[in-house]
């Protein structure tokens, strides 16, 4: 058995932990509702361009003049997997299954003999340098940014699109984990370039008139319409890591509270034998005078 | 009167009806009232909209960057990526 004056650092050491998971369970707590407000006011812009560029692409037919974006450019054998994770740990599953979903994608690309290449955004992804060291495109560094703003997508898009127009890969998918709920987040890998099309979209607007012609607005609404993908998966992640970090935060505390609990068990079961063998010996003591 | 909404990536910024707004088309400006033909345009970038909340009276102008313009049945829409210069 532990001896006390063991037992009370132990108890102290458990409660100072359980400070600070508590205090990163609140401030996970604040910075979540700023992100969920970010998110949220992200979406009107991101459904009317989706809208627009769907109904687009679904009217322009493929030609050697449409957008590469839009059609691809007509090869299927080097994939970027964009990977966008947070700074920070400590968040619970958060960034493990992202990586794991972009783990399982380059997977099965690598056993249909397709070439993959990583584009990690955010610290935590580069830990996939270790399972694919001779995949690994780049990395872009988001240490500097607190809020992620629609500029800090737009330079990751840029980079994308530079790449993907220097015929560095044939298609992109990105991967980031959607926002359900502080307990539910749901990792996703979607491809965005070439965008895919809806044929469902066709049959909206009846006559519209269209100023340039449509190829050109798509072709300015394209890298737009990424960059904004890139905006929203970062808004969505930005608000999953703090619900990751506030359940897991929540166990955390809760878990320091059990060990607290059993510690102060021991802790005055040793008190209480010691107080007894002690008392045991002064009587045994006094008997035998 | 006229539904207008303006948009940036970060946030709804405007949803209100106005009288007119003169949109700065890449083919050139063109008004917008209540009723316009549904039309979907780029607009110039560093170029102003003009907004009319009043049949008569100055304009209030709003410079943005990156723009785009969709008009339909229910008003016009302009998603910009940047508000000012």
């Amino acid at each position: 058995m532990a001896s006390l004056k063991a037992l009370k650092i132990r108890i102290g050491s458990v409660k100072s932990t359980q400070k600070i998971t508590k205090a990163m369970q609140m401030v996970a707590a604040a910075k979540l509702r700023r992100a969920q407000m970010a998110a949220e006011a992200g979406r009107p812009y991101a459904e009317r361009i989706e809208q627009v560029v769907a109904s687009l692409a679904a009217r322009v037919t493929i030609s050697d003049q449409t957008p590469k974006l839009l059609a691809g450019n007509g090869h299927d054998s080097v994939h970027l997997l964009i990977v966008t994770t947070s700074e920070r740990g400590l968040a619970g599953a958060f960034n493990s299954n992202i990586i794991r979903a972009a783990r399982r994608k380059a997977d099965e690309l690598i056993a249909a003999g397709k070439t993959v290449k990583i584009l990690t955004v955010g610290k935590k992804g580069r830990v996939l340098k270790r399972f694919y060291p001779k995949h690994i495109a780049g990395d872009i560094d988001m240490s500097a940014i607190k809020n992620v703003a629609f500029s800090d997508a737009q330079k990751v898009a840029d980079e994308v699109i530079q790449r993907f127009d220097n015929g560095e890969f044939d298609v992109a998918h990105l991967f980031y984990a959607k926002f359900q709920s502080a307990l539910v987040q749901e990792p996703v890998g979607q491809q965005v370039i070439p965008v895919p099309v809806d044929p469902d979209a066709a049959k909206t607007a009846g006559a519209v008139e269209y100023e340039p012609d449509e190829e050109t607005i798509l072709a300015d609404l394209l890298p737009r319409n990424l960059a904004v993908q890139i905006y929203r998966a970062l808004l969505e992640n930005a608000a999953s890591e703090q619900g990751s970090r506030m359940t897991a935060m929540d166990n955390a505390t809760r878990n320091a509270g059990d060990m607290i609990n059993r510690l102060t068990i021991e802790y005055n079961r040793t008190r209480q034998a010691a107080i007894t063998t002690e008392l045991v010996e002064i009587i045994s003591g006094a008997e035998a005078l | 009167m006229l539904h207008f909404e303006l948009v940036t990536p970060e946030k709804l910024v405007r949803s209100e009806d106005v009288y007119m707004v003169v949109v700065p088309g890449t083919e050139g400006d063109f008004g917008v009232l209540e009723q316009h033909m549904p039309l979907m345009s780029s607009i110039r970038d560093d170029a102003e909209l003009a907004i009319y909340r009043e049949e008569k009276g100055a304009p209030e102008m709003l410079r943005i960057q990156g723009g785009f313009a969709e008009v339909s049945e229910t008003g016009l829409t302009v998603l910009a990526e940047r508000i000012g210069g």
